[in-house]
């Protein structure tokens, strides 16, 4: 199409919209934004004709790839350290993206104008796209690559799981709440905008070195159609900067937007990308370099910093925040060791560290040996079963952590964690800002002014809550991680395949796992008091 | 950040590095251990002996605590549970899981199908072109066009945005939502292939207002309560009552009446066959809706627990919005004689569409309101 016949068509889409006189669309999701002020913007309009098409093209290509991996035997140059991760990443990410479709809707009824709901409405099929491309991904993983258990399991693993429900708050963040809060700034402004970069390009791309070009072949696909969500969102953005009222709402949104996004797509990313590689090139990039790369730089400083001139304050201390977790306080290390310590409970194998790994982090994150290298030797130590229990149940120095309240990963670095009786219980946050994220932001009253349709966290959030005193085999049978012998884990803690290696049900059963967040609440004020300050002094061992 | 690198830029030519690609012997039956040949998803039960590619890529998607969801919905409504309640709808299913879309739509099915649409309606659009086929059109078939078929796309853009969107938030499983959102597409590309069609008639040779159909729309008498009918259908909260509402009732005794017994059995004699083409594709749509459609109601018709109350419920619903599409229905009335073949009366379209209706009714178990029979 000429650009002058494209323009012509736009208008003439433009035309399908009216103002309705008879009835308005019912408001199924509030929002406590207003867009009386917002101005007519006029986002370029997805033509349907051009649309099916393009992504027609888009699905042959990677479609004919996936033959091709097949039939040029891919899988025989697939580093297993790897692939073992996406057990868990293809677990959680395509309900994120059928999370983004179902959201569609809350911003088309939240934002009035019209000149928007065609963009969102065609991201709505983008996303149904992406959730079933990477379900159809994972089951070619789960046809072709040596090792199926967990990839077999995996949408039944995702809902019961810790980690699964780590992931799981990223796509009910999209649908859940305030529908700006949720559809705009958590699911566009700040996830595709910002995290889309390190989950669809940069980890693909590490995928790529360790033998699988499918998976970048599949994301790099999806990545395509995300500069159209990214405007969507901006074009909501702007509208909502233009009325004063929101400018609390925005700069608390994106306070919780931000942070909750790194905290959980840094902990995944990050360990997929430094913990399932085997490639220890010194010159290949850390995750540290690619954050800087794709998130200071692209997102902070082009995207969010010029944010500025339009009055919002961007939330620059939670930027050098996560950064100075990233680089300083070791954030993707300890949520790597944490995942290791939890192999019994996973759905997915993780490989023992090499010297060459050694020496990598060495290089890479200076004084890595120092603070995490013992415990990858005690990993290396106590990988087969028979001799030792699981590492969790070892003293290796290392206490099994605290859980943050708000985001789910554990309060890892663990002089930061905060502690507080919220809603009648003790509560533990990774951070100050996790706290704030459920004390203050989602809840009813927000600066003195109602604030109905935030959402609220809910659910049981401790994951270690549901299986408390219970026995470790048991709760790996009721989870379901067990192989089709019925006796052999799904997860194990090296990637070793001879089942005499592989450990069984009888050799983790006898351990009573317990939850820090019970045994917390049922302690004395002193009790409580001496087991926190020595959890944040570093303690090896509960106090 | 005050650990910025100055900038990663060197002025060096840099030593260019290669990942070592390593031969791992990963690949399926490699070796033989505990669970080396579990190649199926054991999550689910597929509905026949082997599961689908559709199966597959859509079942427990959407988690439920009524399945594998063991700490439940993490966030929540201000006023109400998170996730996807099954009181957003008074309907009641004994397994909504149960609901298999029957044209098992996934990626490769929403692109290709509707791919092959485009390239149809292109192709045919190009031809009329060439053959400059709009020069033979007489002034009222033109003045029908630009008039009745240009109001009737802004009720299929209405449902694509305001119905069809909407409901796939709300549904409880991710296969009613999926096969929601596809008839959302389908309604979208046909708004708007219409819309295009409108752009290639005023831009021919020919006398063709190409924007009447905003005045039509808004204001024409006989497309009132048309109009009206789509926007109370927009503000339904229930998302089940708006699928039945707008998939049983509407499409049936308006949009098929407009579309198929109108519309398809006039065109031809007035010279036209470019219109059939565009508006049979819409139809071929609606064919598959209502297919999913009907599979759906089908279900909670029959459903072991629930079966009763929603046959009731459903026939309250009918009583509100069947009046509703028939007045609908009646006011289009003057359009049939627009044209200057008058092929069809207003009389045998209706009487086709709800016979039709019926025939769909009874397929659910469902009575035939009385009004029918009027
Ligand atoms: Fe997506
Ligand atoms: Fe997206
Ligand atoms: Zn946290």
């Amino acid at each position: 199409m000429s650009r002058q016949s494209l323009t012509k068509a736009h208008a003439k889409i433009s035309e399908l919209t009216w103002e309705p006189t008879f009835a308005t669309p019912a408001t199924r999701f509030g929002t406590d934004y207003t867009f009386e002020k917002a101005p007519k913007k006029d986002p370029l309009k997805q033509i349907m004709r051009s649309y099916f098409p393009m992504e027609e093209e888009k699905d042959n290509r990677v479609y004919g790839a996936m033959d091709g991996a097949i039939r040029g035997n891919m899988f025989r140059q697939v580093q297993q350290r790897w692939l073992e991760w996406q057990k868990l990443f293809l677990s959680i990410i395509p309900f994120p993206e059928i999370s983004a479709a179902r959201a569609m809707p809350m911003a088309i009824d939240a934002v009035p104008n019209p000149e928007i709901h065609n963009g969102l409405a065609v991201q709505m099929i983008d996303e149904v796209r992406h959730s079933t491309i990477q379900m159809n991904l994972k089951k070619l993983y789960m046809n072709n690559y040596i090792d199926p258990a967990g990839f077999d399991m995996t949408e039944k693993a995702f809902a019961n799981n810790y980690a699964g429900t780590i992931g799981r708050q990223f796509g009910e963040g999209f649908i859940t709440g305030d529908a700006i809060t949720a559809a705009n700034i958590y699911l566009t402004v700040v996830a595709e905008t910002a995290f889309t970069n390190t989950l669809f390009v940069a980890m693909p791309d590490e995928a790529a070195a360790n033998g699988d070009y499918l998976l970048p072949t599949v994301f790099h696909s999806v990545q395509s159609d995300e500069s159209r969500h990214i405007s969507n969102g901006y074009s909501i953005l702007l509208m909502a900067l233009a009325d004063e009222r929101n400018r609390p709402l925005l700069e608390r949104d994106l306070r919780y937007a931000w942070w909750n996004n790194h905290c959980v797509v840094d902990a995944a990313i990050g360990t997929f990308i430094e913990y399932g590689t085997k490639d220890r090139r010194k010159d290949r990039e850390s995750y540290a370099e690619m954050w800087q790369r794709w998130i200071y730089d692209d997102y902070y400083r082009s995207y969010l910093i010029p944010l500025e001139k339009y009055g919002l304050t961007i939330p620059h201390d939670l930027v050098e925040e996560a950064w100075n977790r990233i680089t300083n306080k070791g954030y993707v290390h300890e949520v790597a060791r944490f995942f290791a310590t939890g192999w019994p409970v996973n759905y997915w194998r993780i490989d023992t560290m090499t010297d060459t790994d050694f020496e990598w982090f060495e290089h890479k994150y200076p004084g890595w040996y120092s603070k995490y290298g013992k415990w990858w030797e005690e990993y290396n130590r106590l990988a087969y079963p028979g001799i030792n229990k699981p590492i969790a149940f070892e003293d290796v120095g290392y206490q099994y952590p605290h859980r943050c309240w708000t985001c789910m990963v554990p309060a890892l670095i663990r002089e930061d964690m905060v502690v507080e009786k919220v809603d009648n219980q003790w509560r533990t946050y990774c951070s100050e800002t996790c706290y704030w994220t459920d004390a203050v932001a989602f809840r009813g009253e927000y600066e003195g002014k109602d604030t109905p349709n935030m959402g609220r966290l809910t659910g049981f959030r401790e994951w270690e809550t549901l299986h408390h005193g219970k026995d470790l085999a048991d709760i790996v049978t009721n989870l379901g991680y067990v192989r089709d012998d019925g006796q052999t884990l799904v997860g194990q803690p090296h990637l070793d395949l001879d089942p005499k290696k592989m450990w069984k049900l009888d050799d983790v059963r006898g351990n009573t796992f317990q939850s820090p967040n019970v045994l917390l609440n049922q302690m004395t004020e002193s009790e409580r008091n001496a087991h926190i300050a020595a959890y944040r002094a570093g303690a090896t061992v509960p106090a | 950040m005050t650990a910025t690198q100055e900038t990663t830029a060197t002025t060096e030519p840099k030593q260019r590095s290669f990942p070592k690609i390593e031969f791992t012997d990963s690949e399926a039956g490699a070796k033989e251990f505990p669970s080396s040949k579990s190649r199926t998803y054991s999550y689910y039960t597929p509905a026949k002996r082997r599961a689908t590619m559709y199966e597959d890529v859509t079942v427990d998607v959407q988690p439920d605590p009524d399945r594998h969801l063991t700490q439940g919905w993490i966030y929540g409504f201000g006023d109400g549970p998170g996730g996807y309640p099954q009181e957003w709808t008074v309907a009641k299913s004994s397994n909504w899981h149960q609901f298999l879309d029957p044209n098992e739509e996934w990626d490769q099915t929403i692109f290709r199908n509707n791919s092959a649409v485009v390239h149809q309606v292109e192709l045919c659009l190009s031809n009329a072109k060439r053959a400059r086929a709009y020069d033979g059109w007489n002034t009222p078939w033109l003045k029908f066009i630009e008039r009745n078929v240009g109001a009737w796309m802004h009720a299929e853009n209405g449902l694509a945005l305001h119905v069809f969107s909407s409901i796939q938030r709300s549904g409880p499983t991710n296969m009613i939502n999926t096969a929601v959102a596809v008839n959302a597409a389908h309604k979208m590309r046909f708004a708007q292939d219409l819309a295009l069609f409108n752009l290639d008639l005023s831009e021919a040779d020919v006398s063709f207002d190409g924007s009447a159909h905003m005045e039509v729309w808004q204001d024409a008498p006989e497309w009132q309560p048309t109009r009206e009918v789509v926007e109370q259908l927009t503000a339904v909260p229930d998302w089940c009552e708006l699928l039945f509402a707008t998939n049983i009732v509407f499409e049936q005794l308006v949009g098929s009446l407009f579309r198929t017994e109108l519309v398809m059995q006039i065109a031809a004699r007035n010279g036209d066959y470019i219109t059939p083409t565009i508006v049979g594709t819409g139809e071929h749509d609606y064919d598959r809706d209502l297919n999913y459609t009907r599979t759906l109601f089908q279900l909670l018709t029959h459903d072991p627990d629930h079966g009763d109350a929603n046959r009731a419920l459903f026939g309250k619903w009918m009583t509100l919005w069947v009046p509703r599409c028939l007045a609908a229905a009646r006011a289009l009335q003057p359009i049939w004689s627009q044209p200057a073949d008058k092929a069809v009366t207003f009389a045998t379209s209706l009487d086709a569409a709800t016979a039709k209706f019926t025939v769909l009714l009874e397929s659910l178990g469902l009575d035939i309101p009385k009004e029918l029979s009027l």
